[in-house]
């Protein structure tokens, strides 16, 4: 099968519109998801006090 | 140093040793008459060095101390300091480099001194030697702190380390001798290549396996973006590096690619190594430094995240713009237009968020330098992914491309924000790593800060000016059709702003010659800093983990 543009244009079109939609909704969503938001502020504050070795 | 090593560790490094002597040897034989004969010869010295170093220490006792209390911390201060060495002599080659285009007698009629040559030193210099030691310094730094575990291993962070200063140094010496790929970022040949695939792949093994025994849940975003910029890279360098040997016994190769689409895979690789190696990399340090220097965390860590997926997925479609106005079909380059045009969403997301989380900590930026660093960084990354997003628009590159423009748009990236978010970075945890009070001088540190905005200044307002003034008289024609000013007449025009751009460069070096100095000081001359309370101690120390006091 010839790798041609329209072929790839149609791909692009079908599947990799919506691989690309669901991508971009699943991380939004991710990133907004409300009951990460704990997990997301530990790790923001947890490397301004790391010094004290690797188990702690 | 070695001694932290355990008697199989150094085993393992001496049999590593002796395989690369062995290649050398081999590559010395079968490509004498041949550039590759010199590099054999590099290559078997370079693992001779390592031999000696580790057989000085194989009868020494094994190490005392208990590695479930410590970060590995060796490997990260030499690169740190190799890092520093790269960053005077690329930075002194792209002076001399600036020179010569402002004084050409500067060639002095030697083949190996002449632009083609020296400048890809100049580029490989700074982008690899200068930022890819540090990049692979801090990633170890990082790694560690961020997952509270130890490296995974010992011989491999040297193994890397080592490995790739080694593709270093062939890169460079070769590009002297004339040997190139004419790939620009990819210039080095095929055996460099695949020796650089080698040390990757242990590279990016390496930070899976200390990840995974990280003892914290959630893996901090700075790890994402070294860990980008380590896959991301991979990918690229096999791609674009796809190649046959023109014999085994010799440097030449042909590129497995031709015409329009060996350009369009070279600007694939080309606009990603600015986005991986020169973006995401940095990136992961200007989380890590930023907020822990700044002492407040991330102004909105879930930014961070929307930021990075942005980045990631838009930077790869980005490459095309180099083509405007070629062979490339025109969808091609519209699609390279768009996304880099999207591109400037995630770049001032993360920009922003550096600059919001100083908020609260301004009078630190005005008060410490290193920190004012890592501040002129984020403001210069927005500055630049600004008029990189402007610049790939195909209207405004038909007056940029193939200009001085483009010169300056690279070095406002590359020493606004690459060498500043560097530098901030290096004076943030140098300290920390040998476990000293302070940097030598805080007065050299601002001496650096200022010669280094003053020069990144001088040399980007130079090329605007220069490729404007070049971009117009080279679409300007007389009233019969024919072009008003010739090549000469635009080469006159350039020369004041070719003798300003070596000034900038010359100041930028000083900083760095001065931020060089400054390290070895205080590694010298400052006391080690008093270990507290409630530190482990190590177990070389003779202290108890708890002063008797207590």
């Amino acid at each position: 099968m010839d790798i041609t543009h329209d072929l790839t244009s149609v791909i692009a079109k079908s599947f990799g519109l919506f691989y690309l939609l669901t991508l971009s909704i699943g991380i939004a969503a991710y990133a907004f998801w409300p009951s990460l938001g704990k997990r997301f502020e530990r790790a923001a504050n947890s490397i301004l006090d790391d010094e004290d070795g690797p188990c702690r | 140093m070695l001694q932290r090593l355990t008697i199989a560790e150094r085993q393992l490094a001496l049999a590593i040793s002796i395989a690369i002597i062995l290649a050398g040897l081999l590559m010395a034989a079968a490509g004498s008459g041949d550039p590759m004969g010199p590099h054999g010869a590099i290559v078997m010295f370079a693992g001779a060095i390592v031999f000696l170093a580790v057989l000085r220490v194989i009868q020494d006792p094994e190490p005392l101390e208990n590695r479930a209390e410590n970060y590995y911390d060796d490997p990260t201060r030499v690169g740190l300091l190799i890092s520093l060495g790269w960053a005077v002599i690329g930075m002194g080659m792209g002076v001399w480099v600036a020179a010569q285009l402002a004084w050409p007698d500067l060639r002095f009629d030697a083949a190996w001194s002449s632009f083609g040559r020296i400048r890809p030193v100049h580029t490989s210099g700074v982008i690899f030697g200068f930022g890819g030691n540090a990049l692979i310094a801090t990633s170890f730094h990082v790694m560690q702190r961020t997952s509270r575990a130890r490296l995974a291993g010992h011989v491999a962070p040297w193994f890397v380390l080592l490995g790739f200063n080694l593709f270093c140094v062939i890169a460079a010496s070769g590009y002297l001798m004339g040997v190139t790929q004419s790939k620009e970022y990819a210039e080095p040949e095929w055996y460099a290549d695949l020796w650089l695939v080698v040390v990757w792949v242990i590279y990016f093994v390496l930070y899976i396996r200390t990840l995974a025994r990280r003892n914290e849940p959630h893996i901090y975003v700075a790890n994402w973006y070294y860990l980008a910029f380590i896959l991301v890279v991979a990918v690229l360098h096999i791609v674009n590096n796809l190649a046959v040997p023109a014999s085994f016994a010799g440097a030449k190769s042909y590129s497995a690619f031709a015409g329009v689409q060996d350009a369009m895979t070279q600007w694939w690789y080309g606009h990603n190594a600015v986005a991986f190696f020169l973006t995401a990399g940095f990136l992961g340090m200007l989380y890590y430094f930023l907020p822990k220097r700044a002492e407040r965390p991330i102004y909105s860590y879930r930014l961070s995240i929307l930021s990075f997926w942005g980045i990631t997925f838009f930077y790869i479609w980005a490459g095309s713009h180099h083509l405007h106005y070629t062979a490339l079909p025109q969808w091609v380059q519209t699609l390279g237009m768009t996304f880099s045009v999207m591109l400037l969403v995630p770049s001032w997301a993360s920009a922003g968020n550096a600059l919001m989380t100083l908020n609260g900590a301004w009078h630190k930026v005005r008060d410490d330098a290193t920190l004012r660093f890592m501040m002129v960084a984020a403001v210069f990354y927005g500055l630049s992914t600004f008029e990189g997003s402007f610049m790939a628009v195909r209207a405004v590159n038909s007056l940029s491309h193939y200009t001085d423009w483009t010169v300056g748009h690279v070095h406002a990236g590359a020493m606004g924000w690459v060498a500043l978010i560097t530098f901030g970075s290096i004076y943030a945890v140098v300290p920390t790593l040998w476990q000293r009070e302070t940097m030598y001088s805080w007065k050299l540190v601002e001496w650096h800060f200022w010669l280094a905005l003053a020069g990144t200044v001088i040399y980007v307002f130079a090329m605007w000016n220069s490729g404007i003034t070049q971009g117009l008289m080279w679409r300007t024609y007389t009233e019969s059709g024919t072009l008003t000013y010739s090549f000469t007449d635009t080469l006159v025009a350039m020369h004041p702003y070719y003798v300003a751009r070596a000034a900038g460069g010359a100041l930028f070096l000083a900083g760095a010659i001065l931020a060089a100095i400054n390290v070895y000081l205080t590694i010298r001359n400052v006391p080690q800093k008093r270990t507290e309370g409630d530190y482990p101690t190590p177990s070389e120390a003779t202290e108890p983990a708890v002063p008797v006091a207590e």
